[in-house]
């Protein structure tokens, strides 16, 4: 099957800087996909080349296999949600709705109707009439998101479209982001640099950082058994531990040997292990370690240790929130094996 | 006694400004023949005989009709000179800028002469359109500036929404940049109207026959002083003012978000 979106090999340089890198993507049909990454790692321009208001300095981008690089956005089946919403201060929401028909040359009374239904999709129908300086900036956002999909686009662009909501208003629209997208069906794309809305979003997920997709898959896949050592960290929270591995099909490290298949004796590797994958242990080959910050979080604490063998990687763990550890103290750990991830330096 | 001494000078400086004023229109409405001390009116005779001047009266509709073709061309090449510098990157682009204020710096005497200069070299008779060009060289700049001012950046990404739903460049500017402007816009209409109304060295200097309003009072101040100028200046300051009321209120005008 071929993606609903594809794009190909896309670079592009603003002046002397390489904002993207050699750029793969594919965007199926219905699904959900989140672009990842800290700022300056050429997601926004990325969006921007999808939306048609920038000209890729070389590559491809085809929509329902048809090539779209050079087109204008007005041509193109996508539409985009701005990051501060971009209504038109002097109309109502429902012309502000109604204005993408209006351009297609589509009559007055259909216009309203099908501007009214898709206010009610977003869970605005009473605003039809209010202007947009009189909603609060959810309401804003969801405006915004009716008058991009009601252009019925094969492909929904939003950039960073919570980024200007607070953080409860932030968790809320984000779960109706996902319903209203399950509800219309169309292509969403979705720009930030927030990992958790990243994850309670994405079907697929495209962590980017210096203008390369690092990583790229389902939420569970990246999380879990992330690509590379930027995922690792960028995408939740791991701890890196150097190491290499060694003739028996194991890595040797500060902290002991681990599992390894599939590697080459002497390649040096790093190991991932995710905050909740350190446990507290009694076995004999457990991590001696001291506790160096515990820092509690409600459900859980988050303890910084030092190990005994290399003090100088900060261990992150998430231990129950009824623990008692103090700074100072020793501690016992070990890693889940499941948990660990071995990437290549 | 500090405060006293503030009251009577900020009491000398408003009758220094407005006391001429004053004294214009108040013997506009003088009875007898001249325009001077001691005051037999009121009386509306100067006003009624400026109305029955066939002169005077086409002199008023011709300024009337300068003023709003001058100030609404003035206006829309403003607003689209301004659109142009904003959203583009022009080679020169500061440097433009820069050329098209510059008339603001430039007395109207100079441009008028200018005009008048350039105008004989390629056979245009005096007129007023001739005159209303330059009202527009005037103008534009300062249109121009006002509407830059407004500009910025989060017009510009609505501007790009509307490209993005499909509309035409013609369509954007149409649908959602002037009327996202339309403060901006009215302000500098009104402020053009202000000043081309008011102005006389470019209407003295480029029109002939059919002159605007301030070239047919100084027409009219050769023959002398007559209550007859008192009546038809009145006019003219009147008119200013409303026009000025009208920029003020739009130009500072408190606008939602």
């Amino acid at each position: 099957m071929t993606a609903l979106l594809a794009v190909e090999r896309l670079c592009h340089r603003f002046g002397a800087a390489k904002v993207l890198n050699n750029v793969a993507l594919g965007v199926e049909a219905g699904s959900y996909t989140v672009l990842l990454g800290p700022s300056g790692s050429g997601k926004t321009t990325l969006l921007s080349i999808l939306g048609g208001f920038l000209q890729p300095s070389s590559g491809l981008v085809t929509i329902r296999g048809v090539d779209c690089t050079a087109l204008p956005p007005a041509r193109r089946p996508t539409a985009t949600v701005f990051q501060d919403y971009a209504l038109f201060p002097h109309m109502s929401v429902g012309s502000n709705v109604g204005f993408g028909l209006r351009m297609k040359g589509i009559g007055r009374s259909v216009r309203v109707k099908q501007a009214r239904d898709m206010l009610a999709v977003v869970g605005l129908a009473e605003a039809f009439d209010k202007k947009p300086h009189e909603l609060s900036g959810g309401q804003r956002q969801r405006v915004a998101l009716a008058r991009a999909l009601v252009v019925e686009p094969a492909v929904l662009l939003l950039d960073e479209p919570l980024g200007a909501l607070d953080l409860k208003l932030r968790r809320q629209m984000q779960d109706e982001l996902k319903s209203i997208q399950r509800k219309v069906g169309t292509a969403f794309v979705h720009v930030t640099h927030d990992q958790e809305e990243a994850m309670a979003l994405a079907d697929h997920v495209v962590v980017m950082n210096h203008g390369r997709i690092e990583d790229q898959g389902p939420p569970e896949r990246v999380y879990g058994r992330p690509a590379t050592r930027f995922t690792a960290t960028f995408m939740g929270e791991s701890t890196l531990i150097p190491g290499h591995v060694s003739g028996e099909g194991r890595v040797e490290t500060p902290l002991g040997h681990f599992p390894a298949t599939g590697l080459a004796a002497g390649t040096p590797v790093r190991l991932a292990i995710r905050p909740e994958h350190v446990r507290l242990s009694s076995t004999p080959d457990a991590i001696a370690a001291v506790v160096t910050d515990v820092v509690y979080q409600g459900s859980f604490k988050r303890v910084t240790l030092a190990p005994a063998a290399a003090p100088e990687i900060a261990v992150v763990a998430r231990l129950p929130a009824e623990s008692n550890f103090r700074p100072g103290q020793p501690i016992l750990v070990e890693f889940v094996p499941a948990g660990i991830v071995i990437l290549k330096d | 006694m500090v405060r006293a001494v503030a009251v009577v000078y900020a009491g000398a400086i408003y009758a220094f400004i407005f006391l001429p004023v004053l004294v214009l229109v108040l013997f506009s409405f003088q009875g007898t023949l001249f325009p001077i001390p001691p005051f037999n009116g009121p009386s509306l005779r100067w006003y009624e005989a400026v109305l029955n001047d066939p002169r005077l009266t086409s002199a008023l509709g011709n300024s009337f009709v300068v003023a709003v073709t001058t100030s609404g061309l003035a206006t829309l090449l403003g607003f689209l000179a301004a659109w142009g510098l904003a959203r583009f990157e022009l080679p020169g682009g500061v440097l433009l800028r820069g050329l098209i204020t510059l008339p603001l710096t430039v007395s109207y005497l100079i441009i008028g002469m200018g005009l008048l200069v350039f105008f004989n070299a390629l056979g245009v008779p005096k007129s007023l359109i001739a005159a209303g060009v330059g009202h527009v060289v005037i103008n534009l700049p300062l249109c121009f500036a006002i509407v830059y001012s407004q500009m910025g950046e989060h017009q510009a990404n609505i501007e790009r929404a509307a490209r993005d739903l499909g509309a035409a460049e013609w369509q954007v500017l149409a649908l959602v940049t002037a009327p996202m402007l339309w403060p901006a816009l009215f302000a500098s209409f009104f402020l053009s109207m202000t000043f081309s109304w008011d102005e006389f060295v470019i209407s003295f200097l480029l029109t002939r026959f059919d002159t605007t309003l301030p070239v047919e009072i100084w027409n009219l101040l050769r023959a002398g002083l007559n209550p007859k100028t008192n009546a038809v200046g009145s006019m003219v300051f009147g008119i200013s003012i409303v026009l000025a009321i009208v920029f003020e209120l739009t130009a500072f005008r408190r606008r939602p978000q």
